[in-house]
């Protein structure tokens, strides 16, 4: 009967009983699962254009945020940083395109996918030799981000809001819908989900996979540096940011592979429902450190019922 | 409609000059293909399946290398220049433009996002789109009824249609197209070749046309080449293959039973040569 009290009823007890404490959690949850989303963002966009699953797409993040760190401390002023982050993540881009992707056009997915697995080992390698492996500190203040925090007082609680986290979420926000946009409403855009849809037919009314190819990977490099700056404000930059990305899939899993919807939706619950898992039941019940598996088991429950996941493009397909 | 006489002395666009196919590195599927497509002409590519047609359309277009095809001997030629290398890309903005066999329209996107796509490659800025976009929905009046549905949802007329229609986006001049009237109801396939003409004299594209309906395509087409297992076996104006006994024979299912294709006519003349 204890356990079952425990289960069922003290849980939601303490969320009615502390309401304040039940929204600093919610908040928590949101901040880290806009950033899940992001990185969701990148696999899903490279999925749907190349059918390729880019493992690659965790490590992105992290080779961005420490490119743009490494950059700052030789003695590059913050912005312009960005901006040299910014163009090797295109020359990332390019490199992968030529190397990578275009010699291997028509193989089997599986061989594409072990490929990004190379990539993601190069990279993570090639990272440490020229920026070093240990942690380093996101150059948060010298971009002007705020790192203060907001106190609210709701139903005569206490909030806790970080400037850092509501920046992330609102410059996330801002990212996903100029990327719906973009890719709605522009010639690229419908280029990129056309891809998606028939490679042949692309190719027939003359869209150019290079170039599309180019394009998504840098969006998705573009998403990394995002998502590494939020990320590094946070926890510090380092390789150790890498089993943060992979909680992408597990988001990957839970939205579908083909959605943009999904990715974002996925990554708002992943991150929410593993904080409240975490405070309520895992931490009084199994001990707490439930966050670093809660995300996979739940993709496994949502595998078993809904394999396509719970926004997985249906296949249209007429009879 | 039938014998609007092309004007047979009308330039040359497209010379296709005794090419090889090869899939693979092993699999020969066409064995010296030669054929011209005249400016303004519907030139209809006819044989059974396997016969080579859509390999040869894709040899022009260059597709093939996606699947994994080659051109091993001979040449195309486009308006004089070589074009078998080029990737598709730059064919489209030459004016030389396929209709994939199938329709392969882009199912997630809708009617009118699958036209604009095909004004992908174009550069002369948005007035420009939108009046083609006029002028494709003033051939396909059905399109602009379902503009906003997704592709994937229409029936496979509109599919054809919004096929052609996103070729036309890309102002081509030469139109190569794939078996149109697969899968479609007679009726249909007779008001997709009807729009076909319509385009043709309307906006002088030609068309380069593959199918196995030999009957309709005799009909609307200006000239014919037939295609067995990889070479041409006959060509003529339309108008000639209709009345030839064989063609009536083998493709229009006219003629007695026995012989089905021209390997049995030839083995068939030669036997009787020994015998006399």
């Amino acid at each position: 009967m204890e356990i079952l009290n425990k289960i069922f009823v003290a849980p939601f007890a303490d969320m009615i009983a502390a309401p304040d404490f039940l929204m600093q959690v919610l908040w928590e949850g949101l901040v880290s699962g806009v950033l899940y989303a992001l990185i969701a963002l990148g696999f899903v966009l490279i999925f749907r254009s190349s059918r390729i699953f880019n493992f690659a797409q965790g490590i992105m993040v992290v080779f961005a945020a420490l490119t743009l760190v490494g950059l700052h401390e030789m003695g590059v002023p913050a912005w312009i940083a960005v901006a040299l982050t910014l163009a090797v993540m295109f020359g990332l881009a390019v490199s992968i395109e030529r190397i990578v992707l275009r010699p291997l056009v028509g193989q089997p997915d599986i061989i594409l996918f072990m490929a990004t697995i190379g990539i993601t080992l190069f990279l993570i390698g090639f990272g440490e030799i020229i920026f070093g492996g240990e942690n380093k500190l996101m150059i948060t203040s010298e971009l002007g981000i705020p790192t203060g925090d907001f106190v609210l007082e709701p139903f005569g609680g206490l909030l806790i809001l970080q400037h850092i986290d509501i920046t992330a979420v609102l410059v996330a926000a801002a990212l996903v819908v100029s990327l719906l946009v973009f890719l709605n409403k522009t010639r690229m855009g419908r280029a990129i989900r056309a891809l998606g849809d028939d490679h042949q037919a692309a190719l027939s009314v003359g869209i150019s996979l290079q170039t599309i190819w180019v394009l998504v990977w840098f969006i998705a490099g573009i998403i990394a540096l995002v998502t590494g700056i939020a990320w590094g404000s946070r926890a510090g930059v380092s390789f150790a940011l890498e089993v943060i990305a992979y909680k992408a899939l597990p988001v990957l899993m839970l939205g579908g592979l083909e959605s943009i919807t999904g990715a974002i939706i996925g990554g708002l619950m992943i991150g929410m429902l593993e904080k409240m898992f975490e405070i309520y039941w895992g931490a009084p019940l199994l001990g707490g450190n439930t966050e670093s598996w809660f995300a996979y088991v739940l993709a496994l429950v949502v595998l078993l019922f809904r394999p396509q996941g719970l926004f997985g493009e249906k296949i249209i397909e007429r009879v | 409609m039938l014998d609007s006489a092309p004007d047979v002395t009308a330039e040359t666009l497209l010379e296709v000059n005794n090419i090889e196919v090869i899939y693979n590195h092993v699999i020969l599927v066409l064995k010296g293909v030669s054929l011209s497509v005249p400016k303004c002409g519907i030139t209809a590519l006819l044989g059974g399946n396997g016969a080579g047609k859509t390999t040869t359309l894709k040899a022009i277009s260059n597709l093939l290398h996606s699947e994994r095809g080659e051109v091993t001997k001979g040449s195309v030629k486009y308006k004089g220049e070589v074009v078998q290398d080029l990737d598709p890309a730059k064919l489209v903005k030459k004016g030389v433009i396929q209709v994939m066999e199938g329709r392969h329209c882009f199912g997630h996107l809708t009617v009118e996002e699958n036209l604009l796509t095909g004004a992908y490659t174009r550069g002369d800025g948005k007035a420009a789109i939108e009046a083609d976009l006029e002028m494709v929905y003033n051939y396909f009046p059905r399109l602009r009824e379902r503009r906003r549905s997704q592709a994937g949802y229409t029936s496979g007329g509109e599919q054809q249609m919004c096929a052609i229609g996103r070729a036309l986006m890309s102002r081509p001049e030469t139109i190569l197209l794939d078996e149109p009237s697969m899968g479609l109801a007679p009726q249909l396939v007779e008001q997709i070749f009807e729009i076909v003409k319509a385009v043709n004299e309307g906006e002088g594209v030609s068309f380069l046309l593959a199918e196995q309906n030999t009957n309709v395509a005799l009909r609307f087409a200006h000239y014919g080449y037939i295609l067995e297992s990889g070479r041409v076996v006959m060509d003529g104006p339309a108008a000639e293959l209709r009345e030839n006994p064989d063609v009536k024979e083998f493709y229009l299912g006219m003629g007695d039973d026995g012989r089905k294709s021209f390997r049995d006519v030839r083995s068939y003349r030669r036997r009787k040569r020994w015998l006399s």
